[in-house]
């Protein structure tokens, strides 16, 4: 672009002609933005025709998970209760974006207030995986795994609560990484569980991945959670390197139940990097049998706690059937939230109601304590541990929806790195006999994404792995 | 372990401000049966001497100058009401009088 080959504009047009082509068959997007992409695109064209700088990540297309806040368009959560919401302000993320130069191409469907595994709980559609449009994409943001497998975007914004960035991403063949809780603002991202919840990228590779995390990460006086420890420059991260690297197999991921083509994937990109001269040990983090009743609990208590905000009088749904105001909370909640969101209220109200707090909440905080410090003690022998991502490849739309514990258990590799509030990304590390993806997941110490990058990045570089493109390109 | 009868389901609806058909509440009399139960599993552990965790990162308060900024202006607090007089936001009467 700088050379004036090409310009943001044609780039814009490039990405907004191919979510016309695909899109009608994966469902991705919910809401595209073509005007408002067109003219953010010209005014980065004008800045570099002036010779400006338009950022570092000017023109590149970015496609925004429906859960955090923009002055454009709605936001909506893809729940009832919030539809045709206009938000009076743009997320910390959103104007540090925009500032860097990005194109936003619009919104991406997700699992209703981000609650879910397969994007199945969106109240606005369903969104197909790319790879076999019979399978999920993975969820809660499964609109934006699918969109960058698809190239209908080139970085898409997700969050993570308890795997919803790294699941979708696993499921979809892309990387998609959950930074250290506080590394990344929170700031107009709705609310779901507030000591898990998480944002951060998707992309294709590791070079964008970096590049993403270096306009995302940093202190943000908005939001108190937001850690002030300084941000590196994430691209010298990506160094071919892991001699000096020990990795980490917890021996309770890698048990008898997990079998077939995970297993071998995940086994396979483990040997590539200890063919390059990285120290691979077993380590144990014991209470990982304990960790879906843990979030489970935390995250339904919290969400219970969250979601009592949608009362029908400031924003969001009313319902027409109301003679006192008791009637207006009742009603409004009832009709507007789906199924899901109402299991997982009822949960937390329970699990928080007066006589239980002691046995379900505290008693779930408290083994949250035991989980994090077995992270602690394994982290003292290792630099990162890998593991899978998810116990399977992306299974048929349909399949779970019937069995919410059955849902819940697909989470099981991705729950506890929220729970310790610690970094760990996916990326795809192959396909199985059937053609879909299975991720890699790589865990780091609080903080330190930069080593979860070196080794993401020097695996990229040698998995000499024949991944091809999803079909529906 | 635990079981959770259609009682608990009337109560905790009722704090959570829901209104459930019958169909929904059998099937979470059953549903949160199976998850609270699941649940139960922590009770394998010993946590007597165990601090909770309570916050996702060692921070202490964290504060700001007390100082007056610019906030959101009327028009846009009130433009996502579901009713308003264009000042207040309105909801059904709560008081009688």
């Amino acid at each position: 672009m700088r050379s004036g080959e090409t310009t943001a504009a044609e780039v814009t047009q490039s990405f907004l002609n191919r979510i016309k082509a695909v899109d009608g068959k994966v469902q991705a997007y919910t809401d595209v933005w073509e005007d408002h992409a067109l003219r953010q695109a010209e005014k980065v064209d004008a800045k570099l025709k002036r010779g400006e700088d338009a950022g570092p990540l000017a023109a590149v297309p970015i496609g925004v998970k429906d859960v955090f806040c923009t002055k454009v368009g709605t936001t909506t959560c893809c729940s009832k209760i919030l539809k045709g919401y206009r938000s009076p302000f743009d997320a910390t993320i959103i104007e540090k974006l925009d500032a860097a130069g990005g194109i936003f191409l619009g919104k991406l469907n997700m699992d209703e207030f981000a609650m879910g595994s397969s994007t199945e709980n969106s109240a606005v559609q369903i969104t197909h995986n790319p790879w076999n449009l019979a399978c999920v994409p993975g969820g809660s943001s499964g609109g934006s795994a699918a969109a960058i497998a698809a190239d209908e975007c080139a970085i898409a914004l997700g969050s993570d609560t308890g795997g919803s960035i790294r699941q979708p991403a696993a499921c979809c063949g892309c990387v998609g990484l959950k930074p250290t809780y506080g590394r990344v603002s929170r700031y107009g991202l709705v609310a779901f569980a507030s000591s898990l919840d998480q944002v951060g990228p998707f992309t294709k590779d590791m070079k964008d991945m970096a590049l993403a995390l270096n306009v995302l990460c940093g202190l943000d006086p908005r939001d108190s959670t937001s850690s002030d420890i300084p941000v590196p420059d994430f691209t010298r991260a990506l160094r071919d390197d892991v001699s000096d690297i020990t990795v980490g197999l917890p021996k309770e991921y890698f048990t008898d139940a997990l079998g077939g083509d995970v297993r071998t994937r995940v086994e396979a990109a483990v040997n590539v990097l200890k063919g390059l001269g990285a120290k691979v040990i077993d380590v144990s983090l014991p209470h990982t049998d304990y960790a879906i009743a843990v979030y489970y609990i935390i995250c339904t208590a919290e969400a219970s706690a969250n979601l009592a905000r949608f009362d029908g009088v400031r924003y969001g749904y009313r319902s027409p059937n109301v003679t006192d105001v008791r009637d207006m909370y009742v009603n409004s909640k009832t009709e507007a939230f789906g199924p899901e969101v109402r299991r997982r209220i009822m949960l937390g109200t329970y699990v928080l109601s007066s006589g239980y707090y002691d046995a379900y909440y505290l008693k779930a905080q408290k083994v949250r304590t035991l989980i994090r410090q077995d992270f602690q003690k394994a982290f003292e022998k290792c630099d990162v541990i890998l593991t899978p991502t998810s116990p399977t490849p992306a299974f048929k739309l349909g399949e779970k929806t019937a069995d919410p514990l059955e849902m819940y258990l697909s989470d099981i590799y991705t729950i506890s790195v929220n729970l310790a509030s610690i970094p760990g990304m996916s990326m795809p590390c192959g396909l199985t006999e059937s053609g879909l993806p299975v991720g890699l997941q790589i865990l780091g110490k609080p903080f330190d994404e930069e080593t979860v990058l070196r080794v993401g990045y020097t695996y990229e570089q040698h998995r000499n792995l024949e991944m091809g493109v999803p079909p529906i390109a | 372990m635990a079981k959770i009868t259609q009682q608990d389901v009337d109560y905790v609806a009722r704090l959570a401000h829901l209104a459930l058909d019958d169909a929904t509440k059998e099937r979470l009399v059953g549903e949160m049966t199976d998850i609270l139960g699941y649940m139960d599993k922590l009770n394998e552990l010993n946590t007597d001497t165990i601090e909770p965790m309570m916050h996702a990162q060692e921070m202490t308060n964290v504060y700001r100058d007390d100082v007056v900024k610019p906030s959101l202006n009327r028009e846009d607090a009130l433009r996502n009401a579901p009713q308003t007089n264009g000042e207040y936001f309105l909801v059904p009467k709560i008081l009688e009088g």
